[in-house]
């Protein structure tokens, strides 16, 4: 029982961080209908701009961790939302009007040139950063097994809810929030009432990106390393989620993030950590085999 | 371009430059951290930072500078092909195409020949064969159908290791287990397909993707069969026909009466593969003309269409998985024997990314763009081995610039499978009889 509640317990952790990133697939895809595959590795850009502006902000003296914390954030929110804008800029918006596979395509290069770009630059090797949130709680103890909440696990699941719950605002009372959903719902009629689609576009990258920074620093400190290819995994299993969630809905994003990271988690505790990702591929299978809309999506149909 | 149309427009010299500004301020914001300061692990272990700004200067200044020759080469100069090629000499160059194949096909023939002591540039043009049929394979999937596979490499691993184990286990020889193998991946793409037939485009392709990593995390982790990350020593090499490459007495080289030479097998290699190759692009050829093949590209049409018109589209589907399957293990088990050695890590993801590509640069649905292509990359990639780290970079810049610029590929003639002898021009009383009625 101990056992389990602290699987739990981490299990939400996990997921609240693919649940982020898993915002940002499911709003690109609800608009424009593609799936990000460099998205993952935006996420990874955002670890890495994070780690690196931590460095730079000990070396220039700002050490106090709260507000080193918060700059970071900013900062590595406000770079890779830059890089979300780019990559949409160079490597999608031209492709708007080309044949149905050729967005995807792209975004398969991108990631490629983001992971190597990223190894140029900063190295193959694995950085690790030392824990800066140390402590936590002891739930409860019995059986020998206590049961920790540290205070990172606290700081990601926090986070994320603060982020969701500011999102959801967005897309929901503000003028951008309701051009994004205009768009989702038909882009040219969007573009006939006077809505700037490509900047809704743009800007939908841009929050996404945003999202996935705050994902890859949080992974940061839950995990004390990134390298080049952690966008890879992280991409597919947040895609899964947003699927699993129902592509194009953002509370599915989130519900779907939280049930992969509880899935993957309690197959490493009860069955094989080999298989993790496994599971994590197999669930892909299934739900788009037997629940192609997700649990809170929308059936699609395809119109001639 | 309305903006084109306004009057006191500044000079467009002016307009250019301030887009290069523009283009330079987000080079700084992107490069800045990444470029501008580069971490390492210092002596302790803990990361300390070096600062690169020159870089950082150098990359931002080419930004600017090539945003500002973009700017305004677009805008006096018209790149497009049609200017430098007339419709003509368009019509020439696909003329063409029938005697490029020739001399291309010519060329692949008589390189051991002419190469023979270059055991350097053999193994190269083994491999630009080798990804060439894959090329082709995958080509069905992708090309003819139109269903993005992302998880090729999967057929590849099974063709591989379905030999390796075959006889490694039961001492089957290579001649035995190279049916075997395309058996068996075919089987594996059926076990692929029948699950995801119903999904769409895109779906299809991650699903392809999280197959093709199922099979290279079993492979890795079942290591009682697989040996897991070690793989699989000691594959036995092919004979000719029965006849082994060695130094012994009924060996290749002593029946024939040549005196023993390490490149026997590696010419006789080079054969093979280019024997396999040929044959796939046989059958592709071939099957496009069967109504199956016409199915195939009719689907990658328009999917709702063939359903309307009758074609079983789950069918359809499943034999170009199968197909390409089929022939992505048939290149599998070459790769088991030319290596002797396989692991899973010769099947990631990156290894499918690559195949893609030359299928997308090569035009997809191009026999010999596929050929072409898979040439160039990888002779691209053995020219920049130097900079090893920049390759792939480059790889994936190429994947995109050709889907904006070049979205049907480097060899952007598929020749139609099928003409109509005549065209018939129909006469402007039918056509305004079908006007009145459809208003009406």
């Amino acid at each position: 029982m101990e056992y389990f509640v602290q699987q739990l317990i981490n299990g939400i952790t996990l997921g609240s961080i693919y649940g982020l990133i898993a915002i940002g697939y499911t709003m690109v895809y609800g608009i424009i209908g593609m799936i990000n595959f460099a998205h993952g590795d935006i996420f990874m850009v955002g670890a890495f701009l994070a780690l690196i502006a931590f460095l730079v902000l000990v070396a220039i003296g700002i050490s106090a961790v709260p507000i080193a914390l918060l700059l970071v954030l900013l900062i590595s929110m406000a770079l890779t939302a830059l890089y979300g804008w780019t990559v949409e800029r160079i490597a999608y918006r031209p492709l708007r009007r080309s044949f149905k596979l050729a967005p995807l395509i792209s975004a398969i290069g991108m990631s490629i040139v983001l992971q190597n770009y990223v190894q140029v630059a900063q190295g193959a090797r694995v950085k690790p950063l030392p824990p800066l949130v140390r402590g936590g709680y002891t739930l409860f103890e019995g059986n020998d097994f206590a049961v920790r909440l540290s205070n990172i696990q606290i700081i990601v699941v926090a986070t994320t809810l603060l982020l969701m719950a500011g999102f959801s605002f967005l897309v929901a009372r503000t003028r951008l929030g309701r051009n994004m959903r205009a768009c989702e719902q038909d882009l040219k009629m969007a573009a006939l009432v006077g809505i700037d689609v490509d900047r809704t576009i743009s800007l939908t990258f841009v929050i996404g990106a945003a999202l996935a920074a705050v994902a890859g620093l949080m992974f940061l400190l839950y995990y004390g390393v990134v390298d080049f290819f952690i966008g890879f995994l992280a991409g597919v299993k947040a895609f899964t989620a947003a699927v699993l969630g129902g592509i194009g809905s953002l509370p599915g994003a989130m519900l779907g993030g939280i049930l992969i990271g509880l899935i993957e988690t309690m197959w490493s505790a009860y069955f094989s950590i080999e298989y993790k990702d496994v599971a994590a591929f197999s669930i892909l299978i299934i739900v788009l085999i037997f629940l192609p809309t997700g649990i809170l999506g929308r059936p699609e149909v395809e119109k001639v | 371009m309305p903006r084109e149309s306004e009057p006191n427009r500044p000079p467009h010299y002016i307009a250019a430059v301030k887009e290069a500004v523009i283009a330079a301020f987000v080079a700084f914001g992107l490069f800045a951290l990444m470029i501008g300061i580069r971490t390492d692990q210092g002596p302790t272990g803990a990361l300390v930072i070096t600062t690169r700004f020159g870089l950082l200067a150098e990359l931002v200044a080419a930004v600017f500078a090539g945003r500002l020759a973009f700017v305004l080469v677009r805008r006096n100069i018209n790149l497009s092909i049609d200017r430098f090629m007339p419709a003509s000499a368009k019509s020439a160059a696909a003329g063409l195409i029938p005697y490029a194949t020739a001399a291309f096909l010519v060329v692949a023939l008589i390189v051991p020949i002419v190469f023979y002591r270059d055991r350097y540039l053999l193994d190269l043009a083994i491999l630009i064969v080798t990804y060439t049929m894959l090329g082709f394979g995958l080509n069905i999937v992708v090309g003819l159908a139109g269903l993005l596979d992302l998880g090729y490499v999967a057929f590849y691993a099974v063709g591989a290791y379905s030999y390796a184990l075959l006889a490694h286990y039961f001492g089957l020889s290579f001649w035995i287990c190279l049916p075997l193998a395309g058996i068996l991946a075919a089987f594996a793409g059926i076990l692929l397909g029948f699950p995801v037939l119903r999904l769409r485009g895109d779906y299809l392709a991650i699903v392809t993707l999280g197959f093709g990593e199922i099979i290279r995390l079993i492979l890795l982790n079942w290591q009682d069969l697989t040996g897991g990350p070690n793989g699989i020593p000691g594959i036995p090499r092919p004979s000719f026909f029965g006849l082994p490459f060695n130094a012994s007495e009924n060996g290749f080289a002593a029946t024939f009466g040549l005196t023993y030479s390490a490149t026997h097998r590696t010419v006789f290699l080079y054969y093979l593969i280019l024997a396999l190759a040929l044959l796939t692009n046989w059958v592709t050829l071939r099957l496009r003309r069967l109504p199956i093949g016409r199915a195939w590209e009719a689907l990658r049409e328009d999917e709702i269409a063939c359903r309307a018109l009758g074609i079983n589209t789950t069918a359809t589907k499943l034999t170009a998985f199968a197909m390409g399957a089929m022939f992505g293990g048939f290149a599998g088990a070459f790769f088991a024997t030319r290596q002797g050695f396989i692991s899973p890590e010769s099947f990631t993801f990156t290894e499918s990314a690559f195949v893609l590509a030359i299928v997308v640069l090569g035009g997809m649905g191009s026999q010999l763009g596929v050929a072409v292509a898979a040439t160039v990359m990888l002779g691209a990639f053995e020219l920049l081995r130097e900079f090893d780290q920049y390759r792939m970079l480059i790889f994936g810049a190429a994947m995109v610039a050709v889907m904006i610029y070049r979205p049907r590929g480097l060899v952007a003639t598929r020749a139609p499978s099928v003409l109509l002898s005549a065209r018939k021009d129909i006469p402007a009383k039918i056509v305004a009889e079908a006007r009145t009625e459809s208003s009406a």
